[in-house]
């Protein structure tokens, strides 16, 4: 039987960009390119690597976004990745990450799969919390927060990690199904080559709206949020420092700075 | 007054600084009421009266040590359940917001995480976050169910506040899904004596430019001389001169400490989301044109192998 994995993935804008709020206090996606996240990178790749270890797998990307969302699937795609799934809704607009995992949590049921593998957190939000509620939507173990993992006896086996914490380092165990997510330092994420572009543009990307997941409006979007955003401040630019070009006494002005304000 | 429930974070009984710092938050919008879980958990209970926890629930179970998460998150239900609080803060570790969006997602609640700053508002708590590499600061509540909310360190000064602190056994029953995923191996992180990276006041960060994991030396020394943690830029960390768990930025972890010394690192923006909420920043760089030098409050264009240790040689000589 084929392992089936469900990779999630997130279209953000790119951080190297002016990023900045809308008026209704959402993201602002028009101005700023976007592209697929890169610590959902990694994710692509521990798939990639589970399946060639399996006898057979299959590979589905998965995304909830705006149309340009389609970007960051066909990146995966072009990496290795099956097929891909995008569930694309005008109310979901605003949706927060209750709602997010809401609409992840039903498209992965409805898509099929034995393993989610999930990047540590997205790149623009970063709250890294999306693969802990997708375990808890979907009744299944979390093994999150991996620098190393592996899958072992096929879509009824066993997946294996090492979560590296500020206390100690685990080892961890879970039969499948089950929910991983990987850090930055699970291994490079392959470039995609030009046979694997041009490959990604004849693979299937299927478009679910929320009544494919039966999901209602007011579960979602803006106005179903469980959070509400008051307000978005631009932080002021700091205001110019002291910078001196070291002579020879670079240090020692360095800590009469240092001094002067307390820290020694 | 409405009872706040805080998620203790300690180590054998220790309570680490960003569960106390969470109970002067938590004391600004009703009573703290602690939750201490796992082995030493009854031992906290002084150090959390100390802060203000006018009650400590305690429970412990070989199911913390033996699987993630979960049984945590079962106990911290228990103890919602039993209390009824008006918000549930945790302090945001990895698994501190594990914790917490499990047990959002349980009580039909919201979450909002990362927040730096907490207050009193007429629709329950507000909660102050930094996004785009604190580039933007906004102000959130929880418009459905109970607010659930973890808090970054540093957030607040740690504030003595004497409460009863009456501790209370929590009866717990673990779920099903407790058992889920099992901890088959656990191996501590040698302690290096320094402070902890997320909660120490002072860090000091080396990147590309300190040149090789020998060279670490340098920075550890100037660390030293100031009681600070140790940081490195993803650069550095990538080429394997330091540890993943001292990377800080986008990555790595995000730090907010009173002084921030940046040395050999250039300042690209994924660095810079982890440390611009820094309230003193310092860098040494010999490039001039460095980002690093847009965030600073004092500049030394230079060798770093030249001013780092002239630094560190006069730190020690004044403090002598």
């Amino acid at each position: 039987m084929s392992l089936r994995i469900v990779v999630t993935v997130k279209y953000v804008p790119d951080a190297t960009g002016d990023r900045h709020f809308a008026d209704d206090l959402t993201v602002d996606r028009d101005d700023v390119d976007g592209l697929l996240s890169e610590l959902d990178e990694y994710a692509v790749e521990q798939a990639l690597q589970i399946a060639d270890e399996a006898d057979d797998a299959e590979i589905t990307v998965l995304t909830v976004g705006p149309e340009d969302a389609k970007d960051a699937l066909r990146k995966a795609l072009s990496m290795g990745a099956d097929k891909a799934i995008h569930v694309e809704d005008d109310d979901l607009h605003g949706t927060d990450i209750i709602g997010t995992s809401l609409v992840l949590a039903k498209a992965i049921e409805k898509a099929g799969y034995d393993l989610v593998i999930s990047g540590m957190a997205s790149t623009d939000g970063t709250a890294g919390v999306v693969p802990a509620l997708l375990a808890e939507r979907l009744g299944v173990p979390q093994v999150t927060l991996l620098s190393e993992v592996s899958v072992e006896g096929g879509p009824n086996g066993t997946v294996k990690g090492r979560r590296d914490g500020d206390t100690a380092s685990e080892q961890l165990e879970a039969s499948l199904p089950a929910v991983v997510s990987v850090t930055d330092q699970s291994g490079e994420a392959r470039y995609p080559s030009f046979k694997g572009i041009m490959a990604a543009k004849k693979k299937p990307v299927q478009s679910w709206d929320l009544e494919d997941l039966e999901i209602e409006t007011d579960e979602v979007g803006l106005e179903g949020s469980w959070t509400k955003v008051d307000s978005a401040t631009e932080r002021p630019a700091r205001t110019a420092g002291t910078i001196v070009k070291d002579e020879g006494e670079g240090g020692k002005q360095l800590a009469a700075f240092l001094a002067e304000r307390k820290f020694v | 007054m409405a009872e706040v429930l805080v998620y203790v974070d300690h180590v054998d009984g220790a309570v680490r600084k960003p569960t106390l710092e969470l109970l002067t938050l938590a004391r600004r919008i009703g009573e703290p009421v602690a939750v201490a879980l796992g082995p030493g958990a009854a031992d906290t209970a002084a150090a959390l009266a100390e802060h203000g926890a006018v009650k400590v629930l305690t429970h412990d179970a070989a199911q913390y040590a033996d699987y993630l998460v979960v049984p945590k998150v079962d106990a911290l239900q228990a103890a919602y359940e039993a209390v009824s609080p008006a918000a549930v803060l945790v302090p945001s570790s990895a698994e501190g917001k594990e914790i917490a969006a499990r047990l959002a997602v349980r009580i039909g609640s919201g979450i909002i995480t990362d927040a730096v700053d907490l207050e009193a508002g007429d629709e329950g708590p507000v909660a102050t976050q930094s996004a785009f590499a604190a580039s933007f600061t906004t102000k959130s509540r929880i418009s459905k169910g109970t607010p659930v909310i973890t808090v970054k360190p540093n957030s607040a000064a740690v504030e003595a506040a004497p409460a009863a602190g009456a501790v209370e056994a929590l009866a717990v029953s673990f779920s099903a899904k407790a058992t889920g995923t099992k901890v088959t191996g656990r191996t501590p992180r040698e302690s290096t004596g320094r402070p902890e990276l997320t909660e120490a006041a002072i860090v000091v960060s080396g990147g590309r430019g300190v040149n090789g994991a020998e060279n670490f030396s340098i920075i550890e020394a100037l660390a030293d001389s100031l009681g600070a943690a140790v940081g490195a830029s993803r650069a550095a960390v990538d080429a394997g001169w330091y540890p993943h768990t001292n990377q800080v930025g986008q990555t790595g972890k995000s730090v907010s400490p009173q002084l921030y010394i940046a040395s050999g690192i250039s300042g690209a923006i994924q660095h810079r989301a982890g440390m611009q909420t820094s309230k003193t920043i310092v860098a040494v760089n010999k490039d001039a044109e460095a980002p690093i030098f847009d965030l600073v409050d004092y500049g030394v264009v230079g060798d770093l192998f030249e001013v780092v240790p002239q630094l560190t040689e006069e730190i020690n000589t004044r403090k002598g």
